[in-house]
C-alpha cells in the first residue's frame, strides 16, 4: 500500500491538497478583478499617498484598524457604504485586517478635515478621550523619498516628474494623512448615501433645559474634539452664539458637511440625542 | 542507547532549547503587547509600539516555537520511526544555525517596521527566501531519511510529516510572491480581493499545515510512548488523515465572510469549514480512545495529562472554529475580542501543551537522566492551563459583549453606541487577559527552570561518572 511507498504518498499529498488550492484560490483569479466590475473613479495612488500607504504599512496599522465595510447594518451605519471589491484593485498588497481594535477605516478619506488627524495622530487621547491607539508624534520627520519614483515603477501607477517634486519638503505625516483621505473616497458615497432626514423639522425638546445635561453631556463626547469643550472652535468653528435656526443645526449635525469635513452623527446619534445637543448648542452664549 | 543507534540527537537538543529560547520571547512579547492594548502610554514609538511587536509575537510563537520544536521532533520522531540515522547531520547542524539567523533577523526586522503586511507572512523577500532555503534543506534531510528507511511500513506521523512538508512549502511560496523594490521592501504580487482571497487561503492553512498537522503527528507518536498502549485505530488514522488535507485548504475564505470576494468561495469555506469537524474528531477519539482502561494514567502519569489536555482543546477549537465560520455568527464575533480568544486557546491549549509534554518525553531520555521534578511539572501544567483558561474565557466575553453593543440600535434604528463607547467597555476584560498572560509566562518559567535542572544535572552526572 502507499504507507509504504513514501514519494508516491507525498505526491498523492500533493494532490489532494492543490484540488481546494486550484478551486478556492488559484480558479478565482478568473472573475476578482475582472474588468466588468472595476469602477471608474477608483484611481491608483499618487506618490504622496502611496507612501504614506507604506507608512501605513511600516507602522502595523492593519494590526488594529480594517478596512472593509461589510454589508451589515452595525458596519454601514457606522463606518458607510460597504466596500466593493473593484475599489482595492490598486491595493498590493491589500489591507483589510483581521481585528477591530480600533474603528474600521475603509471609509475614513474626507471624514475628518487634515488637522483633526494631525491633532489625533500627534495625541489620541486628546481628540477621543480614553483611546487606546499610541502617539505617532514622531512622523513630524522628513519623508525618505529616494525610492518614491521606483515604487511608482515597480506597480505601474502614471506619476508626472512634478508628482515626484511635490514630494520634497514632505513630511511622513503629510503622507499618511494624505494616504487616509484617499482611503474609501474615490466613489461618491458621501452624496449618494447621505442620510436625508424627512418630515418637519422641529425641535422636540425646545426651551426644555432639563435636557441640557444630556446634551452637554453627549456634546463632550462627540463633538468636543473639533470644536472646544467651551464651544470656542478648533479644528471646526466657533459654536457659540449661533444664530441658525434648530432646523438647520440639526441638519447639519445628523447628514454632515461632505465639502466641509464635518462628520454626519446622524448614525451614531439617531434624532432624538441630535436634538439634545442641538438645544444644548443653542443655549450656550458668550456671556 | 540513542547513541549507540547512531540516531542524530544532538541536533534534537539544539533545536529544543533554541525553540523554548524563542517560545519564551513570544510570551514575553505577547504579556507585553496585552499590557499595551490595557495602557497605551506603554507604546514606545517607534520601535516599541503594538503595531509593530504584534508581528515579532506572532512570528516568534509560530515559527520560533512552533516551527523550531516540529524541526527537533519531526527529526527526533523520524529516525525512531523508520529506525534509520539522519540522512545528513550536517545538513541538519547547518539547518540550526539558519534557523536561529532567520528568526533573529525577523525579530530586528519587523521591530524597523520592514513588512509586508500579510499576517504570518510578514517578512520582507530577503529574509522570506532564507526561510525558503532552510525548508527546502529540513524536507530534504527528512524525506531522504525516509526514502532509506529500515521500517517498511510508515506509522501514522511520518504521513503527517510529510504532509506537513509539502503543505507549508506550497503556501508559503505562492503566497510571499512579492515585487521587490529595494532590500528592504516589497509589494505583494496580486491586488485588492485576490491579495485577500490569497493571503487568507494562506492564513488558514498555516493553521492546518503549521498548527495542527505537525502537532498530530507528535501526538500520534508520544501519546502511546507515554501510555505504552497503542493508538486505537489505525484505519481512523487514515481516514481522519487524508480528509483533514483534503477539507483543510477550501476553508480560507471563512476569515473573509461579508468582505467583496466572490459569494460562492465563502459558501464553500463555510460548508467545508463545518465538515472538517469529522476528521478533527477522528484524532481527538482516536486519543481518547486509546485510554481506555488507561484513565488512571491522568492521574499518575503527568505526561498523558498534558497530552490528553492538549487533544481536548483540539476537539474544542475544531468546534468553536466551525461554528465561527458560519456566516451569521461570523457577522457578529468577527473582529472582535472573541477571534484572540480562539487563537490562544489552539496555540496555548492545543499546540503548546502537547510541545510541552514532547520536551519532556524526550530531553531526560536525550540526556540519559530523570525529569529534575515532577511536582514542578505539575506546577508548570496547572499554571498554563489557568493562564490560558482566563486568557481565552475574558475574551469571549469580551467579544460578545463588544458585538452586542455594536448591533445596538435605537427605536429610531439608528445606532444606540459609538465605536469608542463599545472600545471603552472592555478596559476590565483587557487587563484579566494581561493577568492571564503573566500566570501562563509563570508557568513558562516553572517548565524552563525544570528542564534547565534536568539538563545541568545530567551534565554534573556525566562529569561524576567520568570522575
Amino acid at each position: 500500500m502507499i504507507e509504504k511507498k513514501p514519494i508516491i504518498f507525498l505526491l498523492l499529498a500533493t494532490a489532494t491538497i492543490l484540488v481546494g488550492t486550484i478551486i478556492t484560490m488559484v480558479l478565482p483569479f478568473r472573475w476578482i478583478n475582472d474588468p466588468k466590475l472595476a469602477i471608474a473613479s477608483v484611481k491608483p495612488y499618487t506618490p504622496l499617498q502611496l507612501e504614506g500607504r507604506d507608512i501605513y504599512i511600516r507602522e502595523g496599522c492593519n494590526n488594529c484598524h480594517t478596512q472593509t465595510v461589510r454589508p451589515l447594518l452595525s458596519d454601514t451605519e457606522r463606518y458607510g457604504e460597504y466596500s466593493k471589491s473593484g475599489e482595492f484593485v490598486y491595493d498590493q498588497p491589500f489591507l483589510w485586517g483581521s481585528r477591530r481594535n480600533g474603528p474600521d477605516l475603509a471609509r475614513i478619506g474626507g471624514k475628518y478635515p487634515d488637522a483633526w488627524h494631525v491633532k489625533h495622530m500627534k495625541d489620541p487621547r486628546a481628540m477621543v478621550p480614553r483611546s487606546n491607539m499610541p502617539s505617532y508624534d514622531f512622523l513630524n520627520r522628513p519623508l525618505d523619498t529616494s525610492l518614491s519614483e521606483k515604487k511608482m515603477k515597480a506597480l505601474k501607477f502614471p506619476y508626472t516628474p512634478a508628482d515626484i517634486q511635490a514630494l520634497q519638503g514632505k513630511s511622513e505625516m503629510d503622507a499618511i494623512i494624505a494616504y487616509m483621505q484617499k482611503v474609501g473616497n474615490d466613489i461618491p458615497w458621501r452624496k449618494t448615501g447621505k442620510t436625508e432626514v424627512l418630515g418637519e423639522l422641529k425641535n422636540p425638546f425646545q426651551d426644555n433645559m432639563s435636557v441640557l445635561p444630556e446634551g452637554q453631556k453627549l456634546y463632550a463626547e462627540h463633538c468636543a474634539q473639533c470644536h472646544g469643550i467651551e464651544l470656542k472652535g478648533e479644528v471646526g468653528p466657533d459654536l457659540r452664539d449661533m444664530d441658525q435656526p434648530d432646523s438647520k443645526v440639526f441638519a447639519t449635525i445628523y447628514s454632515g458637511i461632505a465639502a466641509g469635513g464635518m462628520p454626519a452623527f446622524g448614525d451614531t446619534l439617531g434624532k432624538e440625542r441630535t436634538w439634545k445637543v442641538v438645544t444644548y448648542l443653542k443655549s450656550v452664549h458668550k456671556h | 542507547m540513542n547513541q549507540q543507534e547512531g540516531y542524530a540527537d544532538d541536533i534534537v537538543k539544539g533545536f529544543v532549547i533554541w525553540s523554548m529560547v524563542w517560545g519564551l520571547v513570544a510570551v514575553l512579547v505577547g504579556v507585553f503587547i496585552s499590557f499595551q492594548i490595557a495602557f497605551p502610554q506603554l507604546n514606545f514609538p517607534p520601535y516599541l509600539t503594538y503595531g509593530r511587536l504584534r508581528p515579532i509575537h506572532t512570528n516568534a510563537g509560530i515559527f520560533g516555537w512552533g516551527i523550531g520544536s516540529f524541526m527537533a521532533f519531526f527529526i527526533y520522531i523520524t529516525q525512531r520511526l523508520t529506525r534509520t540515522s539522519l540522512w545528513s547531520p550536517g545538513l541538519a547542524k547547518a539547518q540550526l544555525w539558519l534557523f536561529n539567523v532567520v528568526i533573529a533577523l525577523a525579530a530586528v526586522t519587523l521591530a524597523m517596521g520592514m513588512n509586508r503586511s500579510k499576517e504570518y507572512a510578514e517578512l520582507e523577500w530577503p529574509v522570506a527566501s532564507l526561510v525558503v532555503v532552510l525548508w527546502v534543506i529540513f524536507a530534504v534531510n527528512i524525506v531522504m531519511t525516509i526514502v532509506k528507511r529500515r521500517e517498511e511500513q510508515m506509522y501514522i506521523s511520518l504521513w503527517y510529516i510529510l504532509a506537513t512538508l509539502v503543505g507549508v512549502a506550497v503556501l508559503y511560496l505562492v503566497n510571499n510572491a512579492s515585487i521587490p523594490v529595494s532590500l528592504t521592501k516589497s509589494y505583494s504580487a496580486y491586488a485588492g480581493a485576490n491579495d485577500a482571497n490569497v493571503q487568507w487561503w494562506y492564513g488558514h492553512n498555516a493553521v492546518a499545515m503549521v498548527l495542527t498537522t505537525p502537532p498530530l503527528a507528535i501526538f500520534y507518536y508520544f501519546l502511546p510512548k507515554a501510555t505504552g498502549v497503542p493508538i486505537y485505530s489505525h484505519r481512523m488514522g487514515v481516514i481522519a488523515f487524508w480528509s483533514l488535507i483534503f477539507m483543510y485548504l477550501w476553508t480560507g475564505a471563512h476569515h473573509l465572510l461579508w468582505a467583496p470576494v466572490p459569494d460562492w468561495v465563502q459558501t464553500l469555506a463555510m460548508a467545508f469549514s463545518v465538515m472538517l469537524i469529522a476528521p478533527s474528531w477522528a484524532a481527538v477519539f482516536n486519543g481518547y480512545f486509546s485510554m481506555n482502561g488507561q484513565w488512571h494514567q491522568m492521574r499518575e502519569n503527568y505526561l498523558v495529562k498534558f497530552l490528553i489536555f492538549g487533544i481536548t482543546f483540539y476537539g474544542l477549537q475544531t468546534l468553536q472554529g466551525p461554528s465561527q465560520s458560519i456566516r451569521t455568527f461570523s457577522a457578529f464575533i468577527h473582529f472582535t475580542d472573541w477571534v484572540p480568544g480562539h487563537v490562544h486557546m489552539g496555540t496555548l491549549g492545543w499546540v503548546s501543551l502537547v510541545l510541552f509534554a514532547a520536551i519532556y518525553y524526550t530531553i531526560p531520555r536525550l540526556y540519559h537522566t530523570e525529569i529534575y521534578s515532577v511536582g514542578l511539572a505539575n506546577v508548570h501544567f496547572w499554571l498554563v492551563l489557568t493562564g490560558q483558561l482566563i486568557f481565552s474565557i475574558t475574551m469571549w466575553i469580551a467579544g460578545v459583549q463588544q458585538a452586542a453593543m455594536l448591533n445596538a440600535t435605537n427605536p429610531d434604528g439608528s445606532l444606540h453606541y459609538s465605536f469608542i463607547e463599545t472600545m471603552v467597555e472592555l478596559y476590565p476584560y483587557w487587563h484579566m487577559r494581561a493577568l492571564g498572560g503573566v500566570i501562563y509566562l509563570a508557568g513558562l518559567l516553572v517548565f524552563l527552570y525544570n528542564i534547565y535542572q534536568t539538563i545541568a544535572g545530567a551534565k554534573t552526572q556525566a562529569v561524576a561518572q567520568r570522575a
